[in-house]
């Protein structure tokens, strides 16, 4: 009750001060955390001291942070693309667009963003929240300075495995994304009647770009290292308690967001251009 | 043996610890003693390097602990084991994992070797049949005493402790003391115990630094500690009415 007082406090009292704070304090301020984040991934990608750990670990990862994950990515895509296909056919009625082209622009939507983007935006939500709870709740239990001692590396050991089994499931994710959901759309329009299912067919396949899917699965990379870092970050940085843990984890969530919707306009314009 | 020298520590400008200078032997329970928020667990951490110090010397042995890279570290925190005030097990582990991680990591032995030595350091604190619980299934003092078995399971030279019986009932608290008492005296440790319970002191205080406000104010051992001059220690010692009633008699 005191302590929750005391932070009530604490946290206005920061808020007004910010809200005074010369620009150029904010500078340095944002400055350090980049510096920081970059520290942390220097010592994140040091040498492992027992390999066998690490690939258990990863293993481990794979299974929570993956795995775990193909429900929703499944259930999200499939009502996209019924969304998609109908929002299409709506907006289409006019007799002179071919009906095919609904398949197509189903098909499109689902691979160029959702299946990357909008699905990196929600394991954000998702996987970047856990990751920063996680961590944070070790910082400030001391379970990271009981590391520390006995003279492991926490970094790696902590976050390296989540990097790995990141990067390694979650292109398999979007892959699952676009089948559920173009498969998603399939089954709208056809059950609403504004597509006949051979139409959609045909529009599935008229004038396909395979490298669209090398385009996303790319994308898919970095947003997952982003979402995992970025997050571990937010994490292994808590100082205080379990408030503190709460906040790492909003900060997670919305600095994964918007770094992974500033990459997504810097590599559409370099892959697509 | 840890020695340190002239060591001052401060958070953003406010000094925590002030020119402290002190010794620890092996074999011997050294006790660092003090108020709440006097420094104690800052001046532990320093000691084994999770805060940065800004001024002073860190001696392990004949080695320049503060001054040495991540590697050199390692090699002297390889031979510590730390009990940390919330018991810091890790919580995705159960109990015969966590005893088993520093195992896994440094040493070399076989899987069967390894379980052995986990079930030795379970038994060696009293822990038994615990082997596959998680540590949000042990009581408080389990956990203190798994903590201890992690600590001891690559026979350290360097034990720490902070405040391992806070939070216990004065049997259990009893326990553990001597359980680390006689652990130090086993394996000859160099074993450094922060703590603000005066029973703990009385029972195996062999060497006593007081601590108040980030100053060093008093050292020696538990038969000087109640006749010492310094007011400090005194109002800490004698807080509690049964210390005073024992004093009165005394006089
Ligand atoms: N990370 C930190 N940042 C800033 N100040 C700190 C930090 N850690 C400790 N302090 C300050 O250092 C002082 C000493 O704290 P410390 O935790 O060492 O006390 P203690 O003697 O261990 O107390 P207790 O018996 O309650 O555990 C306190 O005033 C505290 O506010
Ligand atoms: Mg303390």
């Amino acid at each position: 009750m005191q302590t929750g007082f005391k932070n009530q406090f604490n946290r206005n009292t920061i808020n007004i001060s910010n809200f005074g704070m010369p620009n150029y304090r904010r500078m340095i301020k944002f400055l350090t955390q980049f510096g920081r984040y970059f520290l942390l991934l220097k010592k994140v990608f040091s040498k492992p001291e027992k390999p066998s750990l690490y690939f258990k670990q990863t293993f481990r990862e794979l299974v929570y942070l993956g795995v775990n994950s193909i429900g929703i990515i499944a259930i999200i895509s499939f009502f996209m693309g019924a969304v998609i296909t109908l929002q299409t056919a709506y907006n289409t009625e006019n007799p002179i667009y071919p009906k095919y082209l609904i398949g197509l622009g189903c098909r499109d939507s689902i691979i160029l963003e959702f299946s990357s983007t909008v699905a990196a935006l929600i394991l954000a939500g998702k996987v970047g929240s856990n990751i920063a709870s996680e961590i944070g709740t070790m910082r400030v239990t001391e379970q990271i300075d009981a590391m520390e001692i006995m003279g492991v590396n926490s970094a790696s050991y902590l976050i390296l495995p989540k990097i790995v089994a990141t990067i390694l499931f979650n292109p398999i994710l979007t892959l699952i994304g676009i089948i559920v959901g173009i498969f998603g759309g399939w089954i709208a329009g056809t059950l609403s009647g504004v597509i006949t299912s051979e139409n959609f067919i045909y529009g599935i396949q008229y004038a396909f770009i395979p490298y669209y899917i090398v385009y996303s699965l790319i994308k898919t990379l970095f947003f997952a290292f982003i979402i995992t870092s970025i997050s571990a970050f937010q994490g292994y940085y808590v100082d205080g308690g379990s408030l503190e843990v709460g906040q790492a984890s909003t900060k997670a969530v919305v600095f994964s967001s918007v770094v992974i919707l500033l990459f997504n306009v810097i590599l559409t314009q370099l892959l697509l251009s | 043996m840890i020695r340190i020298v002239k060591l001052n520590k401060s958070f953003n400008g406010k000094p925590v610890l002030q020119n402290i200078s002190v010794t620890f032997e092996p074999g011997k329970t050294n006790l660092i003693i003090g108020r709440s928020g006097s420094g104690k667990t800052v001046l532990l951490k320093s000691i084994v390097g999770l805060h940065e110090i800004d001024s002073g010397e860190i001696w392990y042995e004949n080695t320049l602990f503060n001054k040495l890279d991540f590697i050199g570290k390692k090699r002297i925190r390889s031979e510590m084991g730390m009990l940390f005030q919330g018991s810091a097990l890790f919580d995705s582990l159960t109990v015969e994992q966590n005893v088993m991680f520093p195992l896994d990591m440094f040493s070399d032995k076989t899987p069967d070797e390894k379980l052995e030595r986990v079930n030795f350091c379970l038994n060696r604190v009293d822990i038994h049949d615990a082997n596959a619980l998680f540590p949000s299934e042990l009581s408080g003092g389990m956990k203190k005493r798994v903590a201890i078995a992690r600590a001891i399971a690559l026979n350290p030279k360097y034990l720490f402790c902070d405040e391992p019986n806070s939070g216990l009932d004065p049997i259990t608290a009893i326990l553990i003391d001597a359980l680390i008492k006689e652990l130090t005296e086993e394996y000859s440790m160099t074993t450094i115990i922060n703590t603000h319970d005066m029973n703990s002191v009385m029972e195996i205080g062999e060497k006593i630094v007081f601590i108040s406000e980030g100053v060093k104010c008093w050292e020696g051992n538990k038969n000087e500690i109640l006749n010492s001059d310094c007011d400090s220690l005194n109002d800490f010692v004698f807080a509690n009415s049964l210390a005073k009633k024992l004093r009165a008699s005394n006089k």
